[in-house]
């Protein structure tokens, strides 16, 4: 009796010794759940679901601080697959956040670019192209469609056209 | 010719009712000349060829109306005289489905005049062979419609070269009769396509329940004394005459899926492109026709006919006698990988190898679909060696990751698991279509990580841009605020540039 007491009460501070370290040890920030979450998103980085990335919004989900509707580019097929990883219901989208969509990309109208480079900086994935003072592109192959650059324009020549036009 | 038989058992597959007899019983019939032709710009795998000719143009058999401008792609010739009526858009069966694609539409005259002259010459350089045969328009017979030119480039040595003449699927009977009566003219095909391809050995593989072809190849290839040739006859089992299945049959290589039996070095080429590659280098004729199983109990006479490329379907009905009895569906390749028409318009192209014309009774009636029983039937019929009952439950629920697992790309559509379910689950049709998702899903999912990647170096940019700039400020900062000289020298130039801007601006003004 005594000796079970104690082995048990030993292999419980034992492992709860293991559970703090590994705690401390490991590095933080990889939250296996986000990442399984983002791997699920669109990754395009629209910030249309109101954070500003997929990987931000991963984490509220992984956290459950966010529902997970709020990804249009994703549509209904992300809410399907999100809610079957998360052993959850699958709730409607949530059709109020935007509309970007994985079929479109931005086109500069050139006869209209002033050449302000405004919108180089913002675009999260690098698709657009130009320097100061000339005509500036985007690169359809890279675009995502995620609609970033267009408040940004101040001639307002930027468009979305459907990705195979 | 030695014969030989493969000790290895085919992996998979069926044995099925042939019903081959009908279009057996008589030889081809050769020297029908349409009325119409409907000449597809595309009809192989690879590029479109651009027209040559104008609305209104007289042209002449033989003569080429499409050119092959890109290495993947093969010439177009007219197969009968007559004119040019349009060059439009039309729908064109090919190999799996029914596209909307350019297309020359030529009115026969009904003289069937040839182009004056036989062609150019068979060049000696090797890289004019390929170009000869590009421009011969001949592609893969088999149904694959690859362009032979560029098959028969030779990427990895090849090791052997399969001339296949298995013919596994019912209904079919074209490569049958061809052998029987041109087995020498295919012989001779082959040995140039081994000429071409350098390779150490050739095998004729012909199914074990066509006696006569075989008996034909035989003397054939006796006569030619070649001691590079092997006839291999391959017992009847559907679909031995796969590509992959027939690599591995003959030589006990499974074919990764990653990879082209080519890759590996086995070369395949049906006996029928042999054929087209005789007539295009000993008489310089290009593909001008081929030959058409029709069978059905649907059609009067049953037979095989050798067929101008672009013939509408409803003319080579009308050649064969027309519709018999309540034809209940009009079916174009055999009766296990072919697929429905919705009318006859449509042309034979360089791919079409069969027509049934099916009554009632010879197609499945029963559709009501019941539940999945779990017999595993269809694993064992499944000559890739697949799981269609998981491949089933993955595709239905759209799970595309467990689709990867299970080798979706790898099924062939074959049709044996469909056949053989007891729960008549339409199983490859479930399959071809979740490979068109599947091939989206796979596109996105790349381009997804290539986003990802993307973002990151432009997240990782624009904090190295802050950093140095605030390293630079505190650089300033610090210099500033600890020596009065450096701090001197700082006030001096500010009020330098500010004096050369406004002096700038006075000289503008
Ligand atoms: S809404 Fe945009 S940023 Fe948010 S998860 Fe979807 S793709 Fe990513
Ligand atoms: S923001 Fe508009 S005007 Fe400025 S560079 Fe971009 S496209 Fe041209
Ligand atoms: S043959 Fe049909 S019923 Fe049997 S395991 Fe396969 S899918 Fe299920
Ligand atoms: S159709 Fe596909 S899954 Fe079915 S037996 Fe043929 S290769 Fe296998």
């Amino acid at each position: 009796m005594l000796i079970g007491t104690v082995v048990l009460a030993g292999l419980a501070l034992g492992l709860c010794a293991v559970l703090v370290l590994t705690d401390r040890l490991l590095p933080a920030g990889r939250d296996p759940v986000a990442e399984q979450v983002e791997s699920l998103l669109p990754r395009i980085q629209c910030a249309q679901c109101g954070y500003p990335g997929c990987r931000p919004y991963a984490e509220a989900i992984a956290a459950g601080d966010a529902d997970i509707n709020r990804c249009p580019p994703g549509g209904e097929e992300t809410v399907r697959r999100l809610a079957d990883l998360l052993g959850r219901e699958v709730p409607a989208l949530d059709t109020t956040l935007g509309n970007a969509s994985m079929n479109r990309v931005a086109r500069i109208d050139e006869r209209n670019c002033i050449g302000c480079n405004r919108c180089v900086p913002v675009c999260p994935v690098d698709a657009v192209v130009g320097v100061q003072q000339t005509i500036h592109a985007v690169i359809a192959a890279h675009c995502t469609g995620c609609e970033l650059c267009l408040a940004h324009c101040p001639v307002d020549c930027i468009d979305l056209v459907s990705r195979d036009a | 010719m030695l014969e030989y038989t493969p000790d290895r058992r085919p992996t998979g597959g069926l044995r099925l009712p042939a019903h081959k007899e009908a279009s057996t019983a008589q030889p081809i019939a050769r020297g029908f000349v349409p009325g119409t032709l409907i000449l597809a710009l595309q009809q192989h795998q690879g590029p479109p060829t651009t027209p040559v000719v104008r609305r209104g143009e007289r042209v002449l058999k033989g003569q080429v109306v499409a050119r092959a401008r890109a290495l993947r792609s093969a010439a177009v010739h007219a197969s009968t005289s007559g004119h040019v009526r349009a060059i439009e858009d039309r729908l064109v069966p090919s190999v799996h489905a029914i596209h909307r694609t350019r297309c020359i539409v030529i009115d026969a005259d009904g003289e069937d005049e040839t182009r004056p002259g036989s062609g150019a010459a068979w060049p000696k350089d090797p890289e004019e062979q390929l170009e000869h045969i590009r421009d011969g328009g001949i592609v893969g017979l088999g149904g694959g419609v690859f362009p032979t030119a560029e098959k028969l480039r030779p990427h990895t040595p090849c090791k052997v070269l399969i001339v296949n003449g298995v013919e596994c699927e019912p209904y079919i009977s074209c490569d049958d009769m061809l052998m029987r009566e041109a087995a020498a003219e295919i012989i001779d095909g082959a040995l140039i396509m081994r000429d071409l391809l350098a390779a150490p050995e050739c095998i004729v593989a012909v199914e074990r329940d066509k006696p006569q072809a075989i008996e034909a190849l035989l003397e054939a290839g006796r006569a030619s004394g070649d001691a590079s040739l092997k006839l291999a006859d391959i017992p009847t089992v559907y679909p031995t005459g796969g590509e992959r299945q027939l690599v591995e049959m003959l030589t006990g290589e499974e074919v990764p899926s990653t990879h082209y039996p080519s890759e590996i070095g086995y070369i395949c080429q049906n006996v029928g492109t042999a054929y087209a590659l005789h007539r295009l280098v000993r008489a310089g004729e290009p593909l001008l026709s081929r030959v058409v199983t029709v069978a059905g109990e649907g059609i009067a006479r049953p037979q095989n006919v050798e067929t101008p490329i672009g013939t509408p379907i409803g003319e080579l009905i009308e050649f064969c006698g027309g519709y018999v009895g309540d034809v209940d569906r009009l079916i174009l390749g055999g009766s296990m990988m072919g697929y429905a028409l919705p009318n006859d318009e449509m042309p034979i192209t360089k791919g079409s190898n069969c027509l049934i014309a099916a009554v009632r009774r010879e197609v499945r009636q029963d559709f009501s679909e019941r539940f999945c029983i779990r017999c595993g039937n269809c694993a064992t019929a499944c000559p890739a060696r697949l799981l269609p009952q998981e491949l089933l439950r993955a595709a239905r629920d759209n799970d595309h990751a467990l689709l990867d697992e299970f080798g979706l790309n790898d099924c062939i559509e074959c049709g044996c698991c469909d056949v053989i379910c007891p729960s008549h689950i339409p199983l490859t049709e479930v399959f071809r279509n979740a490979k068109f998702a599947h091939a989206r899903y796979q596109r996105q999912e790349v381009f997804s990580a290539e986003t990802q990647q993307r973002f990151k170096r432009h997240e990782e940019r624009k904090r190295a841009n802050v950093q140095r700039g605030k390293a630079r400020q505190d650089h300033l900062r610090h210099e500033v605020e600890t020596d009065e000289a450096a701090r001197q020298k700082a006030i001096e130039a500010a009020i330098k540039r500010a004096r050369q801007r406004r002096g700038n601006d006075s000289d503008a003004e």
